[in-house]
């Protein structure tokens, strides 16, 4: 309660005092809440740009190695449990999953490059890979944002292990130690570090499986092949 | 299911959240000094984190859905509610326990394993069940923890420990310890 | 509610007059280092300092918290009332907060993938809650933003020491430049969890050692005159006055 009013204040006048301080603790709060909103909102508006210009930058990076630098790409959608080139005006275009068509120098498709992200060792794994669904075909897969465990998890991030999947045949398989030469399928995993290479191996399969009879369906329905 | 089951023994073991995580720390270090306490304040750190869990699964989709930058202040406004709530149930519903753990129930307010909880089920999208064991999970691994500790702690009082290591430092050291331990956590159901 | 975090905000004044700006400003930096001695903000200490750059930019965003939050809670500390202080300071800590949080995922996307959550568990640092009720809810804004200033800094360079040894050590770099050349085994261990808890445990041996030898050194000082006085006696008492 303030200082000067408790001296004064009888017993018996508490109940009114309560009412207009309690009013009080209500304009306080809110005040402080809409100051707080708009100098968040403010500074949002204000970073939202650059955070998704480098978002931006990252993917098309990302795509550039997976697919082998593509002269150009298309972005296709995933709307109403199929594949489009254009978004419906009802879908939300935040929420909508996006995959990447690159296409070679000679007008030819090149692959698909399709995200996944799953629960690795110590948090998600996002990844980006490029795939050629007609020959089943991996074209190699970047690791965009990885936690795992440095020195051990993290090598799924360096070459040995990543460069391994390009023109490799999915379903994949991981060996350890290994892997026998004539299978296409095959994928080494890191010694010491078999859940973190597991986690990206299962989530390349699971996102063949959903993509593949999608993709099957777009190229049958007249997407240039 | 075998998804479910991964979560918590991830966030109970693997992954636990005192002693891979390094959350929940001030409480590791100030209530560990007795098994009792440190069991009673981990059963209120999983109830709120049970709580909080079924809370921020509702929140993320109905009201933040459309104002993600609210996020952080959200989040700590439902977890000091949330506190303060348990903090009344208890007082009423059993005095003892309230006045054993009197000081240490307003602590899990500030507790950063109750926020990160929050934040990482947000992050990793879990739906309301993965959630909730996520917490549970999550509510079993800091029990864990800090009645180890408590024990270890309470085991080191007839020790001769180091004059330089009293306090903190010799804390420190056996959580360093019990750290390693854990680190053997790491290939357990690595077939999933 | 929060009384947890404030109590163990040791506020040690110098004996006389209050304490003067300087020493407002310096005391975070080493006698009351918010992580070496009042032993809080644990959390984000041991899980960021895996290298120098992320203990370093965990410290500048937690200043940068630290200094705003005090900024607003001492201006605004007579117009506060009572019932609602912790709520408002919590609200404005959570502000700062999420403001660092977009503020870092705009100018250092990298890093603050790397920092990840632990971001966002600033707000429930209790170094930042400590000093609003301890120190910024009772001083005008001046002495409250030096002494946030202060444990800001104590705290960057916390983090950054401690980051540098387990870097260094676990993976044979600084500031993600090779040191040791190609040869060095790290010592991986240090940039995992236990490393952290041993890091922090070894920091603090060597804190408890150096008090304990300046303690000695202290006591043998307060010793000495004594058996000076005994081994010559006190010329006689008159001759002195003159």
């Amino acid at each position: 309660m303030s200082g000067p009013h408790v001296a004064e204040m009888p017993a018996a006048d508490v109940p009114v005092v309560a009412h207009p301080q309690s009013w009080r603790l209500l304009l306080t709060l809110g005040v402080a809440g809409g100051l707080a909103g708009l100098l968040i909102v403010l500074v949002f508006n204000w970073t939202r740009p650059r955070i998704e210009a480098y978002k931006s930058q990252q993917i098309r990076a990302a795509i550039e190695e997976v697919l082998h630098a593509p002269q150009r790409t298309d972005t296709l959608y995933l709307d109403h449990g199929g594949i489009a080139t254009k978004l419906s005006p009802s879908a939300d275009p935040s929420k909508v999953e996006r995959i990447y068509k690159g296409y070679a120098a000679d007008g030819g498709v090149i692959g698909y490059a399709i995200g996944a992200s799953e629960a690795g060792f110590a948090d998600q794994i996002v990844l980006l890979f490029g795939y050629e669904p007609r020959e089943k075909q991996l074209l190699g897969i970047k690791i965009l944002d990885s936690k795992e465990t440095p020195g051990l998890g993290d090598k799924i991030q360096k070459p040995p292990f990543y460069a391994q999947f390009a023109g490799r045949l999915a379903p994949l398989l991981g060996v350890k130690g290994k892997a026998p030469p004539g299978d296409k399928r095959a994928i080494e995993m890191i010694t010491g570090a078999t859940i973190s290479s597991r986690a990206v191996i299962r989530e390349i399969n699971n996102a063949v499986q959903r993509w593949q009879p999608l993709l099957d369906r777009y190229q049958r329905t007249g997407g240039t092949n | 299911m075998g998804n479910l089951l991964w979560i918590f023994v991830a966030s109970m073991l693997v992954n636990n959240f005192t002693l891979v995580l390094f959350l929940g720390l001030c409480s590791f270090l100030g209530v560990t000094h007795n098994i009792g306490t440190a069991l009673r304040l981990g059963l209120a750190n999983l109830f709120v984190l049970v709580v909080t869990a079924a809370s921020v699964t509702v929140l993320n989709k109905y009201i933040l859905g459309a104002t993600p930058f609210l996020r952080i202040i959200a989040f700590i406004v439902v977890i000091a509610s949330l506190v303060q709530i348990v903090e009344m149930a208890v007082k009423k519903l059993s005095p003892s326990l309230f006045r054993t753990l009197g000081i240490y129930l307003p602590l899990i307010t500030t507790n950063c394993a109750i926020l990160a909880l929050a934040i990482f089920q947000t992050n990793r999208q879990y739906n309301f069940i993965e959630a909730q064991v996520f917490a549970l999970g999550a509510g079993a691994g800091l029990i864990l923890a800090l009645t180890l500790m408590a024990s270890i702690r309470e085991k080191l009082q007839f020790a001769t420990v180091p004059n330089i290591a009293k306090g903190a430092a010799i804390i420190f050291i056996v959580a360093g310890g019990l750290s390693l331990a854990f680190m053997g956590f790491a290939g357990l159901l690595s077939g999933g | 509610m929060h009384e947890h975090c404030g109590s163990s905000a040791a506020t040690i004044s110098v004996a006389g007059k209050g304490p003067t700006a300087a020493q407002d400003l310096l005391k975070g930096i080493w006698k009351e280092n918010p992580v070496l001695v009042q032993l809080l903000g644990g959390c984000s200490t041991l899980a960021v300092t895996n290298s120098v750059v992320n203990g370093l930019a965990m410290g500048l965003a937690t200043l940068f918290v630290l200094v705003f939050s005090s900024l607003f809670v001492s201006s605004l500390r007579k117009v506060v009332p009572n019932e609602v202080r912790i709520s408002t300071y919590v609200l404005i800590i959570a502000t700062f907060t999420t403001l660092a949080d977009m503020g870092l995922e705009a100018l250092v996307p990298e890093t603050h993938k790397a920092l990840g959550a632990f971001i966002a568990l600033i707000v429930a640092n209790c170094i930042v809650l400590g000093r609003q009720e301890a120190f910024s809810a009772k001083n005008n804004v001046w002495r409250s933003v030096l002494d946030a200033l202060g444990m800001g800094l104590g705290f960057t360079l916390t983090l950054t020491m401690m980051g540098a040894i387990r870097e260094l050590l676990g993976a044979g770099s600084f500031f993600g430049y090779n040191v040791f050349g190609p040869r060095f085994e790290p010592w991986v261990i240090m940039v995992l969890p236990p490393g952290g808890f041993f890091t922090l445990g070894a920091i603090l041996l060597w804190l408890g050692w150096w008090r304990s030898m300046r303690d000695r050194r202290e006591r043998e000082k307060a010793a000495a005159p004594t058996i000076q006085f005994h081994a010559y006696e006190a010329p006689a008492g008159p001759a002195k006055v003159a």
